[in-house]
């Protein structure tokens, strides 16, 4: 139990090397770099093998969750926050340092510090003529760290402490060259989309923590397979969905995937470890690790499948044009991912993980082959300035050609049977219900196979496309480069037989070995009558036997047709060859090429940089929309009512001005005046007019005596 | 040849009249309007005269003596007034003597 006892030295092993680097690493010379960064990183990997050798003991195939609390870091003084659940309970619970090893966080805890200590011996020879070695390590230590965090806790809170330490170890790594402003930009991309993803997951988290009462995984499984709750509960549902969401942007599914073709802007170690094997199946582990509750939201299951197969079959169709190599890789690992999610939506969980598991071996090789291509053509990554390169780097390209046959699933290499079990779990699952999805994932399956083998005659193939310059330097990488290359090539071929299926002959032990994990579910879906898709596979009719074999048959055609097509398009393909979906169809390759014009898209939808006019677009100018509507019209209307007390004070004024003063107080006046006039004339002081007064008054007589 | 009677004076005196009060009331020099008022009272005074000589005896003659008299008083004070007023308001333009208003 020593091993087991102390598990929290594995993740903190990678945080002392990141440490060293903090505090160290500027004065440290390159081989004490090494020595640490990549030795605490070994030692985590043989660390971590022996807590699985333990674990195993343990567990004697019970598969009872081994759970390590280090200390409570959430709680008040008797250890416990209250709040008020759902049905105004009061509820006490706290978050925990705490460590949980069952055999879900066994193969991540395998495949990771496996895989990241081969790429850190790769960096080791991939870095070595770059600047800023030591903050290189430091980061990836960092990475190491987070990521461990993330596999190894025993709640939701602590997950997230890893989930957000991958994403700025992500940020570190793809702005790694900062002096590049398109890398820069990039690694605010990657932050920000899965920012919003981050929003979801917490979201998601407080629900569940709101109407459970506990972060606890084990508290959790215990309460959602009791049978308390009911199929389809709109809470858990609404909670799978929010985690979901937090998957998305993590695991670069549909709406949110938009920031892992530009990570690539980061070095090529990054790529192979953070952006294939490790930090974008994190959302696939948390999926899997929540399986409880999905099981429990069946909207929430068809969403993650119907997302999945859409994001597979989107990114291949992507990468059918891109002239990018790493570009290619980023949009299959987001295609991959895609699968993974289906398989997770399907029900097959056990299938998923497996998928995750070859996938992580075979698509770092492909990025590390790819960092070895780039490496030998002194920086060039577009493969139409490739070609020829069998011959001249042949390490590299026998380790590609094997990681190329694995991801295009031809037996018997380990993408194959991952594949192969993905799309019979997706085929078959409760009575043929996502049998659509089954002819998205063969369509997937013909594309990925088409454009992993156009990359393949592209870049080792055809006549050579390279500049004089580029020709002359070629050479191959150095050992600290190929030697992982080779451990990886050896996995993707056998990782697969790990989990040689039933119909074949073998005893699937990969899918046994998670039965724990997953069976309680199986158990699930079981009572419901559905047809039986159960994830340990163990219990699966095998009356369907025979349609297994024709859909293996199936998918191996799928992958020859791709091979045939990609080797005819490409095999001789010279300077400026023309891309056949160019020839047929210019609008579609137009299409495929721009990336479906979605970066445009979320660009004039949400970033508030386009205008027209004056006018700003998308989200932002809905609100600047709302701003002007709120200050123009709601203010005006607040301010017009004033008018009507204006108005009414204008009447009054001129009422009480021309009325009142007017007629009423000079009216008698002016009366007066007028009145008065004739008697006024008796006092005009003009002299002559009184003269006149006084002959008109004797005309006067004179009239009168005179007619008398 | 028509005989002159009485008559005849009796229109001239009341032409000179007329025209003595048209002078009062019209025009603007207050010397004129004064030379006006002695028209008017020349005009009296032959009335005056001719109704004596129309009666035959001095009774007329008599009374327009006692006119003249008044008429030449009458004219010493109306130009002292006028020089008075002359001084306050330099002018004798007479719409302008119009202090005594109400």
């Amino acid at each position: 139990m020593l091993f087991l006892n102390h598990i929290y030295l594995i993740p903190l092993l990678p945080a002392f090397g990141a440490a060293m680097m903090f505090f160290f690493g500027r004065r440290l010379q390159k081989a004490t770099v090494d020595a640490v960064c990549v030795g605490v990183v070994a030692l985590a990997f043989l660390f971590a093998c022996f807590t699985i050798v333990e674990y195993t003991h343990f567990a004697h195939g019970t598969g009872q969750p081994f759970q390590k609390v280090a200390y409570t870091w959430l709680g008040t003084g008797d250890g416990h926050l209250t709040f008020a659940k759902k049905d105004w309970t009061l509820a006490a619970f706290n978050v925990d340092a705490g460590f949980l090893l069952d055999p879900l966080s066994c193969i991540w805890l395998l495949f990771v510090t496996g895989v990241g200590m081969l790429i850190h011996i790769y960096s080791t020879g991939y870095m070595a003529h770059e600047g800023g070695y030591y903050r290189f390590f430091g980061y990836m230590n960092l990475f190491m760290f987070s990521m461990l965090t993330l596999i190894l806790a025993n709640n939701y809170i602590l997950l997230f402490v890893g989930w957000e330490g991958v994403g700025l170890c992500s940020y570190l790594l793809i702005g790694f060259y900062f002096h590049r402003h398109s890398a820069s930009t990039a690694a605010n991309k990657a932050f920000i989309v899965n920012r919003i993803g981050d929003a979801g997951f917490i979201l998601g988290a407080l629900t569940l923590v709101w109407y459970l009462g506990s972060f606890r995984f084990t508290d959790i499984n215990a309460l959602a397979r009791s049978g308390h709750f009911a199929i389809g509960d709109p809470v858990l549902t609404a909670a799978a969905l929010l985690l979901f969401v937090g998957a998305c942007g993590k695991s670069a599914q549909l709406p949110l995937y938009v920031w892992l073709p530009d990570a690539m802007e980061g070095p090529t170690p990054v790529s192979a470890l953070i952006h294939a094997a490790t930090m974008v199946t994190a959302g696939v582990y948390m999926v899997a690790r929540s399986n409880a509750i999905f099981v429990l939201a069946p909207t929430a299951m068809k969403t993650v499948a119907i997302v999945g197969a859409l994001t597979a079959v989107f990114a291949a169709s992507i990468a059918l044009v891109q002239n990018d190599i790493k570009r290619v890789l980023a949009y299959s690992t987001v295609s991959q991912l895609g699968y993974m999610f289906l398989a997770l939506g399907v029900g097959a969980f056990a299938a998923g993980v497996f998928h995750v598991f070859t996938h992580a071996f075979f698509k770092a090789l492909l990025f590390l082959g790819s960092g070895s291509v780039i490496h030998a053509l002194s920086g060039e990554q577009n493969m139409r300035n490739m070609g020829d390169l069998r011959k001249r780097i042949p390490t590299t390209y026998k380790t590609m050609l094997i990681a190329t046959l694995a991801i295009a699933g031809i037996f018997p290499f380990a993408g194959f049977f991952s594949k192969d079990e993905i799309l019979w779990q997706t085929w078959a699952s409760e009575g043929g219900a996502y049998r659509i999805l089954w002819f998205v994932g063969y369509g997937t399956a013909l594309m990925t196979a088409f454009y992993m083998f156009r990359l393949m005659y592209l870049t080792f193939f055809s006549p050579s496309r390279m500049s004089h310059e580029v020709e002359h330097h070629v050479h191959e990488s150095p050992k600290s480069m190929t030697v992982p290359l080779v451990i990886l090539a050896i996995c993707s071929i056998g990782a697969g037989w790990l989990s040689w299926p039933h119909s074949l002959g073998g005893s699937a032990n990969f899918e046994n070995f998670l039965e724990p994990v997953f069976a309680r579910e199986a158990l699930v879906l079981e009572e419901e009558g559905k047809a039986a898709q159960l994830a340990a596979g163990e219990k699966e009719a095998e009356h369907t036997d025979n349609t297994e074999y024709a859909l293996m048959f199936l998918s191996l055609a799928a992958a020859a047709v791709g091979w045939g097509m990609a080797r005819r398009s490409y095999m001789n393909a010279r300077k400026d060859y023309p891309e056949p979906i160019a020839v047929k169809a210019p609008p579609l390759y137009n299409l495929l090429y721009n990336r479906w014009f979605v970066d445009e898209g979320y660009d004039y939808a949400f970033t508030g940089r386009r205008k027209i006019g004056k006018v700003r677009l998308g989200v932002m100018g809905a609100g600047e929309a709302a701003s002007w509507f709120d200050a123009k019209i709601v203010d005006g209307a607040v301010n017009n009512v004033g008018w009507v007390t204006r108005a009414v004070a204008t009447l009054s004024t001129w009422w009480d001005k021309w009325i009142i003063d007017g007629v009423g107080v000079n009216g008698p006046a002016i009366l007066a005046r007028m009145i008065s006039y004739p008697a006024r004339l008796f006092e005009w002081g003009l002299v002559q007019w009184y003269a006149l007064v006084m002959v008109a008054g004797l005309l006067g007589f004179g009239v009168y005596y005179v007619w008398k | 040849m028509v005989p002159i009677t009485t008559f005849h004076y009796l229109v001239v005196a009341a032409a000179l009249f007329v025209l003595g009060v048209i002078g009062v009331l019209t025009r603007r020099n207050v010397v004129i309007v004064l030379m006006s008022i002695e028209l008017i009272l020349n005009a009296v005074n032959l009335n005056l005269v001719a109704f004596s000589r129309m009666w035959g005896n001095l009774h007329g003659q008599v009374f327009s003596i006692f006119v003249t008299v008044d008429a030449a008083a009458e004219a010493a004070v109306g130009l002292g007034i006028l020089i008075a007023f002359f001084r306050n308001k330099e002018t004798i333009n007479v719409d302008e003597i119009d202090l005594l208003k109400w």
